[in-house]
C-alpha cells in the first residue's frame, strides 16, 4: 500500500519533541489527551468511516478499559502490565455482547442505540460500589519498567504515541488485506458483499470488537496517566466528543483520527485559555463557540481535514502491478461435457399481492449461454434474485448440480461455483479497480483479521491480487487496475463486475444486462469473452435489452412476461414466436 | 406496596411520560422530515421553561435577543445565497420573517418584563421566542446541510446543542426555576389528587398525537413533508419546497419542546442543563416506535414514565440506567426480525 516512509518520520518527529528544548511541559500534557483521543477516533474510523456502524457509545469502551485496571490494580494490586490484556479482553468481551445486539440494527437506529447504552453504562459506572460510585477510584499505581515510574506526562508520553503509531499500523495493514476489503464494502449495503461469501454480520462484529479494543487501550493508558478515574470521561457527552473527533479528521481515514484528535484537544485548549481573557463573563463562552466552530466546519468541509489537505497533494494512481505468475487453486470442473448446471422448478416469488415470479421452470446445462429475456417488469431480476439467494422463493425449488439451494443464503451459493453482476452496478467507489474485483476472490483467501494486522497473510494475499489482475486482464480493462472504480464510466463499472465474478471462479456465471451502457465495439468485445468462457467450460445466463447482442451469442433463450414463461427455444424460434412479438409490441393491429 | 403508592406512581409515570410522548413525536417529526436527529430538543425545553419562568419573575431573558441575532444571521445567509439573483420580494420576506418579526417580539419582551405579565402572556412570548429559534437555527445550522448524509446531520445537531446549551448557561444562570402553574385548579378522584396541570399535560399531549397523526396520514401538505423524507430531489420535482418542509418541521418541533417545558417547569425545578436528559428520553421513546410511528411513540414514552417512576422508587439509584437500558430488548427485538433486503445507502 503506501510507503512506510511518512509514518517513519511522524515517528521520529513524535519521539524528539520532548528532547527539544524550551518545549512547555503543558504541551506534553496535550500530546498525551490527543494521543489518548486518537486511539478512539481510530477505531471510530474503521467502525464509523470505513464500515459505517456509528457508535455514540464508544466512551463507554474506554471507561470499561479504564475501570477494569484501576480495579484491578488498587484492590487486588496486580501489576499494570498484567491488567492491559485484561483490560483490552473486558472492552473486547463488552464490545460482542453490545455488538451482537446493535450490528444488525441498521441505518439510524444503531446510532441512537449505542447512545442509550452508552448512556446507561455511564449511569451504571457511577452507581457501582465497587467502581467507587461517583467518586470514582484513586491510587492507581503509575506504569513501570523496573525501577523506572512513569509518574510525570512526559514519561508515559512515549506509551502513549507508540500505542498509537502501533494501532495505527494494526488498523491500516487491516484495512489493506483481504478482511479490510470485506469491511471497506460494508458501507455500500451489504447485498452485493454477501453475493461473494463476505459474512456481513461477522464482519461488522469485528469492526465493532477492534473499536472497542481501541477504545479500552485508551481507557488503561488514561487510568495511568490520571492515576485515578471517576465517570465523568465516560459518558454520553464524550462519547459524542469522539465521533466529532473522527468526523473532523475524516472519517475515512485513519490518520484522520489523530490529525482530528490533535484539533479538537489544542481547538478547546485555546477557546479554553484565551476566551476569557476576549470575552470576560460567566464560564462556558468556549462551549458555544465549539458548537457554532462544529457547525461551521462541517458546513465547509463535509468530509473532514485530512482529505482536504490530500487533495493539495499531488494524487499518486500508479500503483504495483501484482505479480501475475502466481496462481489460486482452481475449482474441480464437473467431469463430461453436458448435464443440467441449473434446475428452476416452478419458482414463484410473491411480494404481497403481486406475483413477480410465476412458477417459472427453466434449465442451464453445462458449457451453454441461456439469456433470460422479457419486457421492464417481466420478473428477470427477482429470479436472479432467488438463484443467488438473495430472496428465497414462496414456492417451488431450485437446485444447483442436482442440489437443492432454494433456501441458502448468498454466501452459500456463491460457494457451489454460481457468481453474479447486478443491474445496478455495486461497486465501491472509493476503493481501486483491483480491490473492487479482489472482493470476489474473498472465498479463495484464508487469512483472518490477526493475520493480516500482523502481515502474515502476504503470500496469500499475494494470489488474490494476481488473480484479480489477471481477470480485469481477461477483461481490457488493464489500464485502469489502479484507478477508482468510481470514476470509471458506466459501462466500464459493469465490465468490472463481471471481473470481480469471474474472480470466484464460477461454474455459472449470471450476468444482469451487462451491455447496458456499453458502445458497439466494447459489446463486440464482450460477446467474443463470453462465448470463449463458455468454450472454457463456463456456463452463462444472461438478462439483456439488446436483441442484437442475445440473438447473435444465446444458445437457447427463455422468454418471460409479467413474471410468467411465454417462450424457450433456439435464437431462431423466438425471432418468430408470435407470443413473443405480442409481449414486446402488443397485439398486430 | 400497596394500591396508594401504585397509583401514585402510576400517575406520575403517565404525566412524565406524556412530556417524554411529545417530544419523541418531535424528534419522529424532525427526523422523518429533515433527517436530523435533533438532540437540541431539549434545549427548546428548557428554553421555553426558563424563558417562561423569567418572564413570570419579571425577568428579561435573553432568549428574545439570541432569536433576534439568530434571525439576523438567517437573514445574512439569505442574502448570501440570492446574492446572484435579488429579487425585492424573497428579500423583503425574509427581511420581515428575519428581521422585523424578532425585533417586534424583542420590543415586546422588554415592555412586558418589566411589569410581570399574566401567565397567558407569558406563555405566548416563550412559545413564540422558541419558535423563532428554532426556525432560523434551521435556515443557519441545517438547511445548507441538507443534502449530506445522516451522520453529518448528527454532528451538526451536536454542535448546536452544545452551543445553545452554553448559551442557555449564559442567559440562565446555573440556578435552577420553577414556574407558575398554568392551570391552579385541582380536584381529588379516590386517593389521587389531580391537578389543572397534569389534566393540561395530558390534553395537550393527546391533541398534539391525534393532530399530527391526522395531518401526516390524510393532508396532502403532510404528505408532502413526508415524500421530502425519502426523496428529496423527487421531492422537489414534484413541485415540493423542500425547504419549506424543513422549516414547518422544526417550528413544530421548537413549538413542541418549548410547551412541554412550559408545562413541566411548574411541576419541578428546571436548570439550563435539565433538557438534554428529558430530550434523551424522548429519544427512547422514539426509538421504541422506530422513529416513524406516532401512536407507538406515545406508548412508549408512557412505558418509559412509567418505568421510570416505578423504578426510582424501588431502585433510585438506578433509576437512569434502567430507563436506557430498557432499550436493549427492544433492540434485541429488532435484530431479530431482521430487516429484508436492503438497498444501499448514502
Amino acid at each position: 500500500m503506501q510507503s512506510r516512509l511518512p509514518i517513519l518520520i511522524f515517528a521520529l518527529l513524535m519521539a524528539a519533541i520532548p528532547f527539544v528544548p524550551g518545549v512547555p511541559p503543558f504541551w506534553i500534557v496535550l500530546l498525551d489527551n490527543i494521543g489518548l483521543a486518537a486511539l478512539v477516533a481510530m477505531g471510530l474510523v474503521l467502525l464509523t468511516g470505513v464500515g459505517g456502524l456509528t457508535s455514540f457509545g464508544q466512551a463507554a469502551f474506554v471507561g470499561f478499559g479504564a475501570y477494569t485496571t484501576a480495579v484491578l490494580s488498587t484492590a487486588y494490586g496486580l501489576s499494570p502490565w498484567l491488567t492491559l490484556p485484561l483490560s483490552l479482553a473486558v472492552s473486547g468481551l463488552f464490545a460482542v455482547l453490545l455488538g451482537l445486539i446493535t450490528v444488525r440494527l441498521s441505518g439510524h437506529y444503531l446510532p441512537l442505540g449505542t447512545l442509550a447504552w452508552g448512556l446507561g453504562l455511564f449511569y451504571l459506572f457511577s452507581k457501582l460500589e465497587f467502581l467507587g460510585r461517583n467518586d470514582g477510584i484513586s491510587a492507581i499505581p503509575p506504569l513501570s519498567i523496573g525501577s523506572f515510574k512513569m509518574l510525570s506526562p512526559g514519561s508515559i508520553y512515549y506509551a502513549i504515541w507508540v500505542a498509537v503509531l502501533v494501532s495505527a499500523l494494526l488498523t491500516m495493514n487491516l484495512l489493506d488485506s483481504r478482511t479490510g476489503r470485506a469491511i471497506r464494502a460494508l458501507r455500500r449495503g451489504h447485498v452485493a458483499a454477501e453475493a461473494f461469501g463476505v459474512h456481513t454480520p461477522r464482519a461488522k462484529l469485528l469492526v465493532f470488537i477492534h473499536a472497542a479494543v481501541l477504545a479500552g487501550l485508551s481507557g488503561w493508558l488514561y487510568a495511568h496517566l490520571q492515576r485515578a478515574v471517576t465517570p465523568t470521561p465516560f459518558g454520553a457527552h464524550a462519547g459524542i466528543e469522539y465521533l466529532f473527533i473522527a468526523v473532523v479528521g475524516g472519517a475515512g481515514y485513519v490518520w484522520g483520527g489523530v490529525l482530528g484528535a490533535a484539533i479538537v484537544v489544542i481547538l478547546k485548549e485555546v477557546l479554553q485559555s484565551y476566551l476569557p481573557l476576549i470575552l470576560p463573563g460567566s464560564g462556558q463562552v468556549e462551549t458555544i463557540v465549539f458548537g457554532i466552530m462544529l457547525v461551521a466546519l462541517l458546513q465547509l468541509a463535509p468530509g473532514g481535514v485530512w482529505p482536504w489537505l490530500m487533495s493539495f497533494l499531488p494524487e499518486r494512481t500508479s500503483g504495483k502491478k501484482p505479480d501475475t505468475s502466481l496462481k489460486l487453486e482452481q475449482r474441480s470442473r464437473p467431469a463430461g461435457q453436458s448435464g443440467v448446471l441449473l434446475q428452476v422448478e416452478k419458482a414463484r416469488k410473491q411480494f404481497g399481492g403481486v406475483v413477480a415470479v410465476n412458477n417459472v421452470s427453466f434449465d442451464v446445462q453445462a458449457r451453454e449461454i441461456v439469456a433470460l429475456i422479457g419486457p421492464n417488469g417481466a420478473g428477470k431480476s427477482t429470479t436472479f434474485n432467488l438463484i443467488t439467494g438473495v430472496l428465497s422463493a414462496t414456492s417451488g425449488s431450485i437446485s444447483v448440480l442436482g442440489k437443492k439451494v432454494d433456501k441458502a443464503p448468498p454466501q452459500e451459493i456463491v460457494k457451489l461455483g454460481i457468481s453474479r453482476t447486478f443491474q445496478h452496478v455495486k461497486l465501491v467507489p472509493d476503493m481501486t479497480v483491483l480491490e473492487n474485483v479482489a472482493i470476489g476472490a474473498h472465498l479463495r483467501g484464508h487469512s483472518g483479521p490477526l493475520a493480516s494486522m500482523l502481515r502474515l497473510d502476504r503470500t496469500d494475499e499475494a494470489k488474490l491480487l494476481a488473480e484479480a489482475a489477471r481477470q480485469i486482464e481477461r477483461v481490457g480493462l488493464a489500464d485502469q487496475m489502479h484507478q477508482l472504480a468510481g470514476s470509471l464510466s458506466l459501462g466500464q463499472q459493469r465490465i468490472v463486475e463481471i471481473a470481480r465474478a469471474l474472480c470466484v471462479d464460477p461454474t455459472l456465471l449470471l450476468l444482469d444486462e451487462p451491455a447496458a451502457g456499453l458502445r458497439h465495439m466494447e459489446k463486440q468485445r464482450l460477446a467474443t469473452l463470453l462465448r470463449e468462457l463458455r468454450d472454457g467450460g463456463m456456463s452463462v445466463l444472461l438478462v439483456e435489452h439488446d436483441m442484437g447482442f442475445v440473438m447473435n451469442l444465446a444458445d437457447r433463450i427463455v422468454v418471460l412476461d409479467f413474471g410468467t414463461k411465454i417462450a424457450e427455444g433456439t435464437p431462431a424460434t423466438i425471432k418468430t414466436n408470435p407470443e413473443v412479438i405480442k409481449a414486446y409490441l402488443g397485439v398486430a393491429a | 406496596m400497596n394500591t396508594t403508592i401504585m397509583l401514585f406512581l402510576l400517575q406520575d409515570g403517565i404525566t412524565n411520560g406524556a412530556i417524554y410522548a411529545l417530544l419523541g413525536l418531535a424528534l419522529v417529526l424532525v427526523f422523518a422530515v429533515t433527517r436530523v436527529i435533533l438532540i437540541p430538543q431539549g434545549e427548546f425545553v428548557t428554553y421555553g421553561a426558563l424563558t417562561y419562568a423569567s418572564l413570570a419573575a419579571g425577568q428579561m431573558p435573553g432568549t428574545a435577543k439570541l432569536a433576534l441575532a439568530l434571525g439576523i444571521g438567517a437573514f445574512a445567509f439569505d442574502l448570501f445565497v440570492a446574492r446572484k439573483a435579488m429579487h425585492t420580494r424573497l428579500i423583503v420576506r425574509s427581511f420581515l420573517t428575519n428581521i422585523v418579526l424578532p425585533a417586534i417580539v424583542l420590543a415586546l419582551t422588554i415592555y412586558f418584563a418589566a411589569q410581570k405579565p399574566p401567565v397567558a402572556i407569558c406563555i405566548a412570548l416563550s412559545l413564540v421566542i422558541v419558535a423563532m429559534i428554532g426556525l432560523y437555527l434551521y435556515r443557519i445550522a441545517f438547511q445548507p446541510l441538507a443534502h449530506t448524509s445522516v451522520l453529518v446531520l448528527l454532528i451538526a445537531s451536536v454542535g448546536v446543542h452544545l452551543a445553545l446549551q452554553g448559551l442557555g448557561l449564559l442567559f440562565f444562570g446555573a440556578e435552577g426555576q420553577r414556574g407558575p402553574a398554568v392551570l391552579s385548579t385541582a380536584f381529588t378522584a379516590g386517593s389521587l389528587r389531580f391537578t389543572g396541570q397534569s389534566i393540561t399535560v395530558y390534553a395537550i399531549t393527546i391533541a398534539f398525537i391525534v393532530g399530527l397523526w391526522l395531518f401526516f396520514g390524510l393532508t396532502l401538505y403532510g404528505k408532502a413533508l413526508r415524500a421530502t423524507a425519502v426523496n428529496r430531489l423527487g421531492a422537489r420535482l414534484a413541485g415540493i419546497r423542500t425547504t419549506l418542509s424543513g422549516q414547518i418541521a422544526f417550528l413544530l418541533a421548537s413549538v413542541i419542546g418549548a410547551l412541554s417545558g412550559i408545562m413541566i417547569v411548574p411541576i419541578t425545578t428546571l436548570y439550563y442543563d435539565s433538557g438534554f436528559l428529558i430530550g434523551l428520553k424522548g429519544f427512547v421513546a422514539a426509538i421504541i416506535g422506530g422513529l416513524v410511528s406516532y401512536p407507538l411513540t406515545a406508548v412508549a414514552a408512557l412505558v418509559v414514565g412509567i418505568v421510570e417512576a416505578f423504578s426510582s422508587f424501588y431502585a433510585s439509584n438506578y433509576k437512569e440506567v434502567i430507563v436506557f437500558m430498557l432499550l436493549i430488548p427492544v433492540l434485541l427485538l429488532r435484530s431479530l426480525a431482521a430487516p429484508a433486503v436492503e438497498e444501499e445507502k448514502d
